[in-house]
């Protein structure tokens, strides 16, 4: 079988998004608008209708109902795609904790946007990340070419045996989801090669039947639960190999778990997620060509959280600037929690510095990243606690 | 459809239900009526309550657990993918109770109905949150205590009209029913499966620990509410509505309410009303 | 016949039945009169313990899954059943 060669695009993170869900050969796809993730679904239903896409759309009436239709298809045994922001993806969280403690191998794009109040239709993570402790494996992208790879990678980390978790995409608003960028849109024998039809465990079968997604007490549930976390840790090895072998078929690889840009003997560098790490990179460049040695940690996977490589490449820093565009009010943002739970125990661990920075679509530019790692370079070792929001 | 022709096989075994419940016999009754080609959904509400807890599983045939407002978005997915897989022969059904239609799943019934997949939704009626402890609900009757509306209270509001509700949304097939006149539902059950797109029945099902009365009445109390008129068989079926059995005898509405605690204290002018508003409805 | 497989999650092979609630009713249904085969108690008894001995044409009632409702002795038109109380020792 010979694989076509990939088309050349120009078009927006959630066209690849949409073009992605075509190539995976989803069966059903369900969702509901909500800005900014609407023009996923406008064209998934444009290939449908063109006969471009091989799918059933379902015209659900809410998010709740969209997530609730997917976990269905998946219990008949077909492959489902849904896609929401904020809002949308606020109103599905029951249904968030049920697909992740029912294991359904469900795959969902997030084009992450404020939560209200205040409302704003504009650009954040709040919302992705107040769902991180749902059990999803959630993964973020900075360009739409990741945005399509990682769809398609999405399915078979989802539906990999070992894992059998959910796996939520995350796209940043308008910056990521509606800018156009050039983008390869593989071909479909590639990806078949890539991503066989869906193997399910156990479905409603009335032939094999089965009561699925049932309850229990006590020592059952726990059971349970750990079986999930194990799939959970057990996710990290599989994305990692999932990674590789699509690099092996369609020559893009993104770093694994994290991706490490010119962190080779840098004394500070900005741990960021998502589209603005893109800006980061050329920041780090014009910094480094100043002398300063800095580098930039790009963080994908949030869930599970990349313990082992971020504590590999941050232990040799000084200080580490952790831009956050969310907060759990009260305390801190979620990531530069994260990173100091993951360093905890090391022998002189460095400064972490949290910058809470881009909320409600702010723009982070080049000025206020240069801002934040001077600040780390500056920072003194061992520093106290540290948490200042970067908007302007 | 016969007494002697109905499936002499048990596909609902063992459950947790109470002794009497007519939700553990209209399941019974219905995967009976539809066979192992048949598959439920059931949201939080009596039946998953008393079926769903790991290690006992009285469903013979497959069953999932859904969150309660969910029930009918799942049989549209399910009922989807079914299709994507050609397997449209396989009956898909939710088991909903009445607070998981009328109240927090009746936005997901709307939009599961307008989307027009295939697929037979079942409200079991016993007119309370009865899982939970007997709180009120959208189709507790005018009249009932209940735990949230206690006596002195009592519900102040009638029953919605859930029937008309998914009449309006021109559902191709829907109707209501009893325990009591198991044929009756049974039939009901085998002609929604045969519609290809969503269907809705509603069943009537007296509850002997939330409405007061022994459970060897159980039977006996959903007769006195079709012979009342506080619960009608109808049918609607290409736009029209049609009554599929006129009782026999009529019996006044005290009988039916004297026999349940949940209605003892209603007074002989407040029992009149009703019994006023049950004939002005008859003509 | 599908090899048996190892399921993640909160699963369960259907029909499994580890408790039977025979147990909740001491008090156990019993044919005293002429059973007439109408089928009326084996349609409404909601936990199908009642079941069907067609040569002999009459119920036979399955105590080991009986909640002791009492539905049947009420609805069989000729009252020929009974809830009987188990006898000293039995």
């Amino acid at each position: 079988m010979v694989a076509g060669a990939p088309v050349k695009k120009y078009i927006t993170a959630n066209e690849a998004v949409a073009q992605a869900a075509r190539l995976a050969r989803v069966d059903v796809v369900a969702a509901y608008p909500i800005t900014p993730q609407t023009s996923i679904v406008e064209k998934i239903a444009k290939y449908i209708a063109d006969g471009e896409m091989d799918a059933d759309y379902i015209k659900v009436e809410s998010e709740h109902s969209a997530l609730t239709a997917c976990m269905g298809v998946r219990m008949a045994g077909a492959r489902a795609f849904t896609s929401t922001s904020s809002q949308g993806l606020e109103y599905m969280h029951e249904m968030l904790a049920y697909a992740a403690g029912g294991r359904y191998p469900l795959v969902l794009v997030n084009v992450c946007r404020s939560v209200a109040l205040p409302w704003s239709i504009w650009g954040d993570q709040q919302d992705a990340i107040q769902q991180r402790d749902t059990g999803w494996i959630q993964i973020f992208t900075e360009t739409g070419q990741e945005a399509l790879d990682m769809v398609l990678q999405a399915y078979r980390i989802a539906e990999d045996h070992r894992v059998l978790l959910p796996v939520m995409i995350c796209l940043d608003s308008f910056i990521q989801s509606h800018t156009e960028e050039l983008v390869q849109v593989p071909d479909q024998k590639a990806v078949d090669s890539f991503l066989p039809r869906y193997d399910p465990v156990v479905t409603l079968d009335v032939d094999d039947p089965y009561s699925i997604s049932v309850g229990g007490f006590g020592k059952h549930y726990a059971r349970w639960r750990e079986e999930q976390q194990a799939a959970a840790e057990k996710s990290v090895e599989v994305i990692v190999e999932v990674g590789d072998e699509f690099a092996r078929i369609f020559g893009r690889h993104y770093g694994g778990l994290i991706e490490e840009y010119r962190c080779d003997g840098a004394e500070a560098v900005l741990v960021a997620m998502g589209a603005f790490t893109g800006t980061a990179r050329e920041v780090v460049d014009e910094m480094r060509d100043e002398g300063k040695n800095v580098g930039l940690v790009k963080v994908r996977a949030f869930r599970p959280f990349p313990v082992e490589p971020l504590r590999k490449v941050v232990s040799s820093v000084k200080a580490a600037a952790v831009l956050d565009r969310d907060c759990s009010w009260g305390y801190e943002g979620a990531l530069a929690t994260d990173l100091k739970a993951a360093l905890y125990g090391m022998p002189d661990p460095p400064t972490i510095l949290n910058f809470i920075g881009g909320l409600g679509g702010a723009d982070v530019p080049p000025e206020r990243m240069k801002y934040m790692l001077e600040k780390a370079l500056a920072a003194d070792r061992g520093a106290t606690p540290h948490l200042e929001f970067i908007d302007r | 459809m016969k007494l002697k022709d109905v499936a002499k096989e048990e596909f609902y075994r063992a459950s947790y239900g109470c002794a009497g419940c007519a939700a553990v016999l209209m399941v019974r009754l219905t995967i009976k009526a539809l066979g192992k080609n048949s598959v439920y959904v059931v949201p939080a509400n009596c039946i998953s309550t008393v079926s769903c807890y790991y290690p006992q599983a009285p469903f013979f045939v497959p069953f999932t657990v859904m969150a309660f407002a969910a029930t009918a978005s799942a049989l549209s997915g399910i009922s989807a993918g079914f299709r994507r897989r050609g397997r449209e022969d396989i009956h898909v059904v939710g088991l909903s109770g009445d607070g998981g239609t009328a109240d927090i799943g009746i936005q997901a019934l709307s939009g599961a109905i307008d989307c027009g997949n295939k697929f037979i939704y079942i409200c079991y009626d016993n007119e309370a949150y009865m899982n939970t402890g007997i709180q009120r609900s959208g189709l507790t009757p005018y009249g009932a205590t209940t735990s949230t509306t206690p006596s002195p209270c009592f519900e102040n509001r009638p029953k919605k009209d859930m029937l008309r509700i998914v009449a309006a949304h021109d559902i191709p097939y829907a109707a209501t029913a009893c325990t009591s006149y198991p044929l009756d539902y049974m039939e009901k059950v085998v002609k929604a499966s045969q519609v290809n797109g969503p269907t809705y029945i509603h069943v009537l099902a007296p509850c002997p620990t939330g409405w007061g009365f022994p459970p060897d009445e159980t039977i006996e109390i959903g007769r006195m509410a079709v012979e009342s008129g506080v619960w009608h068989l109808t049918e609607f079926e290409n736009g029209e509505f049609r009554t599929t059995y006129t009782p026999k005898r009529q019996r006044p509405v005290s009988e039916y309410l004297a026999a349940q605690a949940r209605f003892r204290h209603l007074s002989p002018e407040q029992i009149a009303a009703i019994q006023k508003e049950i004939d002005a409805a008859r003509d | 016949m599908k090899k048996e497989k190892s399921i993640p999650g909160p699963v369960q092979k259907a029909g499994t039945i580890p408790t039977r609630m025979g147990s909740w009713s001491t008090a156990k249904p019993v044919l005293k009169g002429k059973c007439t085969f109408c089928l009326f108690c084996w349609i409404f008894c909601p936990e199908g313990a009642i079941g069907q001995d067609e040569t002999n044409r009459k119920v036979t009632f399955n105590f080991e899954d009986c909640k002791g409702c009492g539905i049947c002795v009420r609805e069989c038109p000729t009252k020929a059943i009974e809830m009987v109380e188990p006898e000293e020792g039995e």
